[in-house]
């Protein structure tokens, strides 16, 4: 699924709330990670010294969305159901009112953008996603939701929502459970 | 009568005369051997250090591998504090397995210190109907919640009190350990657990040796021998050189959250800061270190 969705996003800029990933390697993107909230910045330097997770990568031929569309093609904004690429993503985030360009932005074809108009690149997906889960935002900024892995009072690494919820069908989805205990009747 | 004075002193007098000799002789680590040797928490730095070459050397032997074993002592300002989003868990037992590989379980006969119960939504927190044992091809399943339970960390451990020989404690930072060479295998903790966190090791644990963390704490996840309880520790050699538990980790829904309980900005503070939390059997007054909560 995960490698699917590098694809599906570029070529036509189907948009969940969040904006799936840029193609750079990991190395690249991690640097030092503010949020530059009052909660962030009251805490130890430690702290501050977290990195964002790389986004989910996209494969190179997908990425740069520029590649396929071309600026000189006029843009059809009409919401309608895709036909020609794109059509294996699943448009199960309010799709009622959320279309690709919801997110994805149709003259900066490699950014996002928030609703307000102000583009933002693929690194920065969790300020869309603040704009409808605002709460979940908080949650997320001060550590109570999301996965962190690394040191509980120093640097650590911090998953961004796309790398947990796929930006076009953001629930969980259920997974497999490991073996469960033996029963102690059946133990030596 | 005459006879036995004599013998008694003179036994007396040859115990003295040899431990002079072994003191003079340079033999001052006797105090490891198994017979002379202390409870952890009452022993010197010397004596621990001996401790660990002699525990490193046999963990080699037995392993054929290398194996690093460590003292590290608690930080201070530091109090260890967990919390569970209960909304957020799916029952997927990846913490139980990862925490079998961080902390050296026997696989045969098998230790979890972990148990996820899974519970019907209908009837709510229900120990009574909880199942740890449910197998499914996808979690979660419909109708179900999972609560997982291992050591609560209590502030008021019923487990410390009841132990006979000491050979269970709280460190100050609030991690409950158990010295397995001191442990006489009494099982009075287990009974005194209400959270059912601790385990025996009715036989030898096997464990195989391609799959050990050679990464020990002395009284964490070095291997145990037959005849001793354990228990959770917060991953005490994770944890107190600053990372996180391997069950935080491993949570693929990121419900797991630890820290520092005195850094008002560490996650387990936010957490308790800014949701309603709750802790298991609170009627009992063990106090847990180890809060659930709906993050939803």
């Amino acid at each position: 699924m995960r490698r699917h969705l590098p694809v599906l996003l570029l070529l036509s800029g189907i948009a969940g709330l969040i904006p799936v990933a840029c193609g750079k390697a990991a190395g690249e993107q991690s640097g030092n990670f503010t949020l530059g909230d009052p909660a962030t910045e009251n805490r130890t330097r430690q702290e501050a010294v977290s990195r964002a997770a790389p986004p989910p990568p996209l494969s190179e031929d997908t990425f740069p969305c520029s590649d396929c569309h071309d600026p000189e093609i006029p843009v059809n904004r009409e919401p309608r159901p895709m036909a020609m690429a794109h059509d294996e993503i699943p448009l199960e985030h309010d799709p009622e009112n959320m279309w690709c360009l919801a997110c994805h932005d149709a003259d900066a074809r490699d950014m996002l953008h928030l609703a307000g108009g102000r583009k933002v690149p693929f690194e920065e997906s969790y300020r869309l996603c603040a704009q409808c889960h605002g709460a979940k935002f908080q949650d997320w900024k001060a550590g109570i939701h999301g996965r962190r892995t690394g040191q509980w009072g120093g640097e650590k690494e911090i998953l961004l929502c796309a790398n947990c919820h796929s930006a076009h069908s953001p629930s969980f989805k259920p997974i497999q459970p490991e073996l469960p205990p033996l029963r102690p009747e059946t133990t030596r | 009568m005459t006879t036995t004075e004599h013998s008694r002193r003179d036994f007396v007098c040859a115990i003295a005369g040899c431990a002079a000799a072994m003191a003079a002789g340079g033999c001052s680590d006797f105090t490891h051997t198994p017979f002379f040797k202390k409870c952890f928490r009452d022993m010197r730095p010397q004596q621990i250090a001996v401790l660990l070459a002699d525990l490193t050397q046999k963990n080699k032997h037995r392993f054929g591998r290398d194996v690093e074993i460590t003292a590290t002592t608690s930080q201070p300002g530091v109090e260890f504090g967990y919390a569970l989003d209960l909304s957020r868990c799916v029952g997927c037992r990846r913490c139980v397995h990862a925490c079998v590989e961080e902390n050296n379980q026997s696989r045969d006969p098998q230790i979890h210190w972990i148990r996820v119960l899974e519970m019907e939504k209908q009837k709510g927190i229900d120990f009574a109907h909880a199942d740890p044992y449910y197998e499914a091809e996808e979690v979660p399943r419909e109708g179900h919640f999972y609560l997982p339970v291992a050591c609560q960390q209590c502030e008021n451990p019923p487990c410390v009190s009841s132990c006979p020989v000491g050979a269970t404690w709280q460190e100050p930072d609030g991690i409950t350990v158990i010295d397995p060479d001191w442990c006489i295998g009494c099982r009075c903790c287990i009974s005194a657990c209400p959270y059912g966190a601790r385990h025996f090791n009715w036989a030898e644990p096997e464990i195989p040796a391609a799959e050990l963390n050679p990464q020990m704490h002395v009284i964490g996840n070095r291997p145990r021998p037959k005849g001793v309880v354990e228990k959770c520790t917060f991953c005490i050699q994770r944890v107190r050189s600053g990372r996180y538990p391997a069950c935080v980790e491993a949570c693929p829904v990121g419900a797991r959250k630890f820290g520092n309980l005195l850094d008002p900005a560490s996650e387990i503070r936010q957490v308790l800061d800014t949701k309603n939390v709750f802790v298991l059997k609170s009627e009992l007054n063990t106090r847990p270190r180890f809060f659930y909560f709906y993050g939803d």
